[in-house]
Order: C-alpha cells, then sequence, then structure tokens
C-alpha cells in the first residue's frame, strides 16, 4: 500500500480517470438541467475544476506528499502560489471595477 | 484562394512606406544572392540552420537581434524626425504610418531585439557557465529560435505585403478589436507575438530544465555564478508569465477572427480584462529583459574589479525576490483604469517595495569595485553607464507608483522617458556589456576596445539627449505617440530629442565599425587561451571558439568562481589520463520547418486564406511526428577526435602563455584574495 504511488498501477489510472470524468460530468450535468442560481453554479464548477487539478496530480502525475521528491512538490507549491497571484489579484481587479461600474 | 490578399496590400499609400518595403525586400534578396555567390548554402545549412548546439543558436539570436535593433532603431530615429518637425504641420508622416511605425518600434524592440538578444547570450553562455556540454533538449531550443524568427519573420512581411498594427506595442481592445481595426495590422501583430511567444516559452522550460539538471559535479545552487542564476529566474519567469500572453492574444484574435466578443463593448465583453491578462504577462516581462543584463553586470564588474562579487547571497536572493514580486505589481500599468483606491494603494506600494532588491543589487555593484583593481574594458563602461542612468529611471519609477501622481503623469512623454530610462540601461546597456565580454568566447578574438567605448559613448550621450527632453515634455502635459501638435514650446526639446536620436545612430555606426575593425584585425586579436579577461567562471575554461562538447573532461566545482579557484590551485588546464567517447546531439531539419510553417500559419490566419492554414498545421504536425519517430539523434565523437581537438588546444594555450606571460603553474594575482565580501 505504501508503494502504490511510487509505482503506479491500471488501478490508479483508472481510479483517476473515474474521478476526472465525474468532476467533469457533474458541473456540466448543473448548467444543463440544475436550477441553481447563477453564481453558485459558477462556484461549483471552480471548485470542481480545482479538485479535478488536484486528481490529476495524484493519480496521474503520481504526486503525494511522502514520496515526491522535496524540490518537486515546492516547484508545484511556488506554481499554485503564482497561481493564486495571478488569479487571486485578477478577480480582485476585475471584480472591483465592476463594482465601481454599477 | 488568397483570402483577403489582393494587389492593394501592396504599399503604395506612402512613399516611406515603400522605402522601407524596397529596403526589407532588397535586403532580403541581397542576402540571398550574396550566399548564393559565395556557393555557401550548403555551408549555411548544415553547419547553422539546423544546427542544435547551443553556441551556433546562441549566435543566430544575437544576429537576428542586432538586425531588428536597426530596424526598430529606424522606426524611432523616424518618429523623432516626424515630431521634430510636426509643429502645426503634417510633418512627413501621414497619421496612419506614424501609429504603425510607434506600433512595430515597441514590438519589435521587446519581442524581437530584446528577447532574442538575452536568450543568445543565455545560450551561449549558460551551458558553458554551469559545465554542461548542451541544454537539456538541444533539438527544442533550435525549435525555439525558429519559431522566434517566424515571428520576425510575420514583422517584416507586415512592410511589404499589408499594414502593421496601429495600436500601440500593447494592442488594448476595443480599438484593436475588429470594428475599429478592420484591416490585417493587428493579426500581423497577434500571430508575430503568439509565435516567438510559444518560441519564449520553450526556451524558459528548456533553460530552466538546463540549469536545474546539467550542472557540473559539485556546482550546487549557490556555487552557481550570478549570470546563471539571473538567467534562471527569467526563464522560471518566461514559463509563467507568457502563456498570459497566449492566452490575451489567442482571445483577442478569436474576438478579431471568429467574432467572438471576450473585449467588446457589447455582448458581454470587457475591455478592460485584456490590460489585465496583458500586464500579468507585461511587468514580469521587463524582469525577463533587465535580470540577464543584470547578471552580465555582475560578471563584469567583479570581473573587471578582479575581485569576488560583493555580496553574492545578497544579489542572489535580490534577484529571486525581484523574479517573485514582479508578479504582484502589474496593475501599476493601468493605474488610470479606474480602480478603487484599495487596489491602487496596493499595487503602488508593492511597485515600490520591488525597488528594495534593485538597489541592494546596485550597492552590491558598487561595493565590489570599491578597492577593485578597476580595468575600463569595453563592457565595464557600459556597467558604470549603467549604474549611473538606471538609478535615475528607478526614482522616476518610484515617482510613477505613487497612483495620484500616475493619475497626472500617464501617457505622457514622462512615461516614455521611464521605461526608456529603465530598458536602455538595463536591458541593452548589459546585452551590449555581455555582447563584448563575451564575443571572443563564441569567435575566438576580441572586440575592438575603441569603437566599443567610443560606441558606448555615443550612446550615453545620445540618450541623455534623447530622453531627458522627454520627461520636461511630459511634466509639460505633452501625450506620447503625437504625429503632429500646435504647442511651440514643445519643438525646441523635441529638436533636442531628435539629434539625441542621431548621436544614438553615431552609437550604432561605431558597433557596426567596431565589429568592421574586429573582423579585419581577427588575426592580432585571437584569444588562444580562450580566457581573455583572466575570468572567474567556468565559460572561461573552454577554448574559444569552444569545441564543440565545451568540455572534453566534465569539470569538479569545488568553489563559487570555480575557473579562478583552479587556476589559483594550478589545475585549470591539466591534461586528463585519456579521453572517453563523447555522444552528441545530431543537427535536425524539423526545427527550420516547424519554423517556416509556423510563419506560413500566422501569414494564412492573418489574410484568412484557411487552406493554407491548414496545410501549415499539416506540415507542423507532420514534423513533429517525424522527428519524434526518429530514434538516431545522436552521434559519437570518437576519443582519437576528441584528444585530437584537445591537442591542437593545448598548443594553442602553450603558444598563449609565451606570449602573453599566462602561466597557470604559478597562482593567477588577485588583489585582494577572498574578496572584501
Amino acid at each position: 500500500m505504501a508503494n502504490t504511488s511510487a509505482q503506479p498501477s491500471p488501478k490508479t489510472y483508472l481510479v483517476g480517470l473515474v474521478l476526472a470524468l465525474m468532476l467533469t460530468a457533474f458541473p456540466f450535468a448543473l448548467v444543463v438541467w440544475g436550477s441553481l442560481p447563477r453564481m453558485q453554479i459558477l462556484l461549483v464548477i471552480a471548485i470542481a475544476a480545482v479538485i479535478q487539478v488536484l486528481v490529476h496530480l495524484r493519480f496521474f502525475l503520481h504526486l503525494d506528499l511522502t514520496h515526491t521528491p522535496r524540490e518537486n512538490l515546492l516547484a508545484i507549491a511556488f506554481a499554485a502560489l503564482l497561481i493564486c497571484i495571478m488569479m487571486g489579484g485578477s478577480f480582485w481587479i476585475m471584480f472591483d471595477l465592476n463594482h465601481r461600474m454599477m | 484562394m488568397l483570402g483577403k490578399l489582393s494587389i492593394d496590400a501592396l504599399p503604395f499609400y506612402s512613399w516611406v512606406a515603400m522605402g522601407g518595403a524596397a529596403v526589407t525586400v532588397f535586403g532580403a534578396l541581397g542576402v540571398f544572392a550574396l550566399v548564393t555567390w559565395l556557393g555557401q548554402w550548403r555551408y549555411l545549412w548544415d553547419e547553422w540552420l539546423t544546427s542544435v548546439d547551443h553556441k551556433r543558436i546562441g549566435i543566430m539570436y544575437i544576429v537576428l537581434a542586432l538586425v531588428m535593433l536597426l530596424r526598430g532603431f529606424v522606426d524611432a530615429i523616424m518618429m523623432r524626425a516626424q515630431q521634430a518637425f510636426a509643429l502645426d504641420s503634417q510633418g512627413y508622416l501621414p497619421p496612419d504610418h506614424f501609429d504603425q511605425i510607434f506600433s512595430s518600434h515597441g514590438t519589435i524592440m521587446i519581442f524581437f531585439m530584446a528577447m532574442p538578444f538575452l536568450t543568445g547570450l543565455i545560450n551561449i553562455v549558460v551551458p558553458q557557465q554551469i559545465g554542461a556540454r548542451d541544454v537539456a533538449f538541444p533539438f527544442l531550443n533550435s525549435v525555439s529560435l525558429w519559431l522566434t524568427a517566424a515571428g520576425t519573420g510575420l514583422v517584416m512581411a507586415s512592410l511589404v505585403i499589408g499594414v502593421f498594427s496601429t495600436a500601440g506595442w500593447t494592442g488594448y481592445p476595443p480599438y484593436s478589436g475588429i470594428k475599429y481595426s478592420p484591416d490585417v495590422g493587428v493579426d500581423y501583430w497577434i500571430w508575430a507575438l503568439l509565435v516567438s511567444g510559444m518560441g519564449s516559452t520553450l526556451t524558459g522550460i528548456n533553460f530552466a530544465v538546463t540549469i536545474l539538471k546539467r550542472r557540473a559535479p559539485g556546482m550546487k545552487l549557490m556555487r552557481m555564478p550570478l549570470f546563471t542564476w539571473t538567467a534562471f529566474c527569467a526563464n522560471i519567469l518566461m514559463i509563467f508569465a507568457f502563456p498570459a500572453l497566449t492566452v490575451a492574444c489567442t482571445m483577442l484574435a478569436l474576438d478579431r477572427v471568429l467574432g467572438m466578443h471576450f473585449f467588446t463593448n457589447d455582448a458581454g465583453g470587457n475591455m478592460m480584462n485584456y490590460a489585465n491578462l496583458f500586464w500579468i504577462w507585461g511587468h514580469p516581462e521587463v524582469y525577463i529583459l533587465v535580470l540577464p543584463a543584470f547578471g552580465v553586470f555582475s560578471e563584469v564588474v567583479a570581473t573587471f574589479s578582479r575581485k569576488r562579487l560583493f555580496g553574492y547571497h545578497s544579489l542572489v536572493y535580490a534577484t529571486a525576490a525581484i523574479a517573485l514580486l514582479s508578479f504582484t505589481v502589474w496593475l501599476h500599468h493601468f493605474f488610470t483604469m479606474g480602480s478603487s483606491a484599495n487596489v491602487n494603494a496596493f499595487f503602488g506600494i508593492a511597485t515600490m517595495v520591488i525597488a528594495v532588491p534593485t538597489g541592494v543589487k546596485i550597492f552590491d555593484w558598487l561595493f565590489t569595485m570599491f578597492r577593485g583593481r578597476i580595468e575600463f574594458s569595453a563592457p565595464m563602461y557600459w556597467t558604470l553607464g549603467f549604474i549611473v542612468t538606471f538609478v535615475i529611471g528607478g526614482v522616476t519609477g518610484v515617482l510613477l507608483a505613487l497612483p495620484p501622481v500616475d493619475y497626472v503623469m500617464h501617457n505622457t512623454t514622462f512615461l516614455v522617458a521611464h521605461f526608456h530610462n529603465m530598458i536602455i540601461p538595463g536591458a541593452l546597456f548589459g546585452y551590449l556589456a555581455g555582447y563584448m565580454y563575451w564575443f571572443p568566447k563564441a569567435f575566438g578574438f576580441t572586440l575592438d576596445e575603441r569603437w566599443g567605448i567610443r560606441s558606448f559613448w555615443c550612446w550615453i550621450v545620445g540618450f541623455y539627449l534623447a530622453f531627458m527632453p522627454l520627461y520636461v515634455l511630459g511634466f509639460m502635459g505633452m501625450p506620447r505617440r503625437m504625429e503632429q501638435y500646435n504647442v511651440p514650446e514643445w519643438q525646441p526639446l523635441l529638436i533636442v530629442a531628435s539629434l539625441g536620436a542621431v548621436v544614438i545612430l553615431l552609437g550604432i555606426v561605431c558597433l557596426v565599425v567596431q565589429l568592421v575593425v574586429s573582423i579585419h584585425n581577427r588575426l592580432e586579436a585571437r584569444d588562444l587561451a580562450g580566457d581573455p579577461w583572466d575570468g572567474r567562471t567556468l565559460e572561461w575554461m573552454t577554448s574559444s571558439p569552444p569545441a564543440p562538447y565545451n568540455f572534453a573532461i566534465i569539470p569538479q566545482v569545488e568553489s563559487r568562481d570555480a575557473f579562478i579557484e583552479m587556476k589559483r590551485r594550478g589545475t585549470a588546464y591539466s591534461h586528463p589520463q585519456q579521453y572517453t567517447d563523447i555522444q552528441m546531439p545530431k543537427n535536425a531539419m524539423a526545427g527550420v520547418f516547424i519554423g517556416g510553417f509556423a510563419f506560413l500559419l500566422g501569414f494564412a490566419v492573418v489574410w484568412h486564406i484557411w487552406w493554407l492554414a491548414v496545410v501549415a498545421l499539416l506540415g507542423i504536425f507532420a514534423a513533429i511526428t517525424g522527428r519524434a519517430f526518429n530514434d538516431d539523434t545522436e552521434f559519437v565523437i570518437p576519443a582519437s577526435e576528441v584528444e585530437k581537438i584537445e591537442t591542437e588546444r593545448h598548443r594553442k594555450l602553450a603558444i598563449a602563455r609565451k606570449h602573453y606571460g599566462h602561466d597557470d603553474q604559478t597562482p593567477v594575482a588577485d588583489p585582494f584574495p577572498g574578496g572584501a565580501a
């Protein structure tokens, strides 16, 4: 069990595939058939997307906190930081502008 | 069949544009004819165009950069001439043409002068500085070069066929949208950026991996030379910043070609998001340009002060801090877009914070020179000119970082003066210093010092003449990008500025003369030892020009400034017991084809020639697939051949020692062993 991430098996890929499909299908279904308010749908899509990124990292790129070399984790953390800065900053700037245009 | 392309695309709208087209066409034909006349096509193709050797790719990048420096400078001096005359008159350029010129000047200088120049320097130097034989992905390197060349080709093609963008180098919508810019200019701009931007992203990945994975044994991160450090940080910035540009340009292209509305005024579009996305790339880009130049200055200042670099750690941390902070300031490019005070204040403060690590670097260079045995070589002149001039630009930058001041100054020539004051000394002077510093490494002979120093004086005097008046004009309220004006007080200053451009022209002439004189005197200026400046870092350990494999034996690194340490201990040029076979990558044609098809793809989409776009895409796909199925991509240089090359190398070294008294058996004198740091 300890080695599942170090040595990927077809099973991990399949689990990853099923999870990724579900995380795609669910927001899709929500858009087509769901009746939530617009803002909540967008939020669900965003959360499902982030979870799917994590699924990809875990099941397809075999990343985990114990086996992956520390510098790889650092690189991912750095990427995550930059993405947070870019996206968070963009949201802040654009929502702020939107608010002032109201 | 030909989409929107027709005979009307030829530039008969102004005699100046026709002149530009003629120079482009006849220049290309001239080069073509010259190579044919010399019968050198086979040599050019085999040894250069299809080469995957990082040194040759680097040289080709720099040739591209120098050619585009000329093109970009012609644009600049045309604008200066227009503004010097255009008081209450049309001048000699119609407005639409003037707009194309300022757009192409910015686009070319950033994407097709500065980017190839720094990429070329990184290519030539970094693998040698870290003791590697090549980059991590040599073929990818060739693809990057040819994508950059394809982008350049698109900009040059716009001179002859059709027009270039009139939307400035930033291409803000809605003006750059299809409604206000229905001609092909913006499309040329978009595709030149998309194609060359892809090349830059790949370069970033290639060199980040090279620096992380290909360092010689013993070269820990904190033993890397500073140029390698700054190149590394710039590569990380390329990897993370360029996708933002790709996304912004792709969305703009979708708006224009497929009628989407990401950035339109109506149908839910938001043009402000374009400015946001563009500058998420744009501000890190400034540091992509400037960090490698900082690296050059660090190498030059240590070498020619004959001292260890002062505050190596602080320089590394300052570089890393700048790299991270450069992602947190992008809104200062559009303070006036109307964000609330909190947003503007946050980005204003972040902008001021970034001046701190930059200031740390300035002091480190000054302290490196302090009590050093300074040698006033040409690269050192550029460095000193940079330090003085860059500080002025930095101060005006901190001024502009105050949102209320920015509200007053934005869109004036004050801003133009500010960013030229950063990029000309901060980037271009650095590249020119690097060009003169590493030229002997690339070609085996040193450049003429006198003409290099003359060029420096022309550049720096010309710079002050050209841009200090623009600061004043900015205070007087002159907007940037004016084709004509009616304020008589502006004209004297604009005339001074245009004289400055003429002095810079002299500086460029000096650069050309320097090259010609140096080639003429190349036998006297031969660099037999491969170490003309008594260098400190590993790239000076190889011969000049280096063997294809750089190092016959991969050096063992024991300390920072590894090479001067080896010279001190007398181990720099030792003969190994025996040589071994060396495996090297084979030349590849696929890179040229991918670049060629990328050019066709861009051209086809610009003119809506859809069949050609499909053909080009299939061509790219075929080239990549063919390459992927090719398993025979390496060849072996046998040990005997290596031995032959190295014996010749040691013979030259012996001559050099006899001539110049360099004898690595006795320790090389260092005025401050251990340095003051």
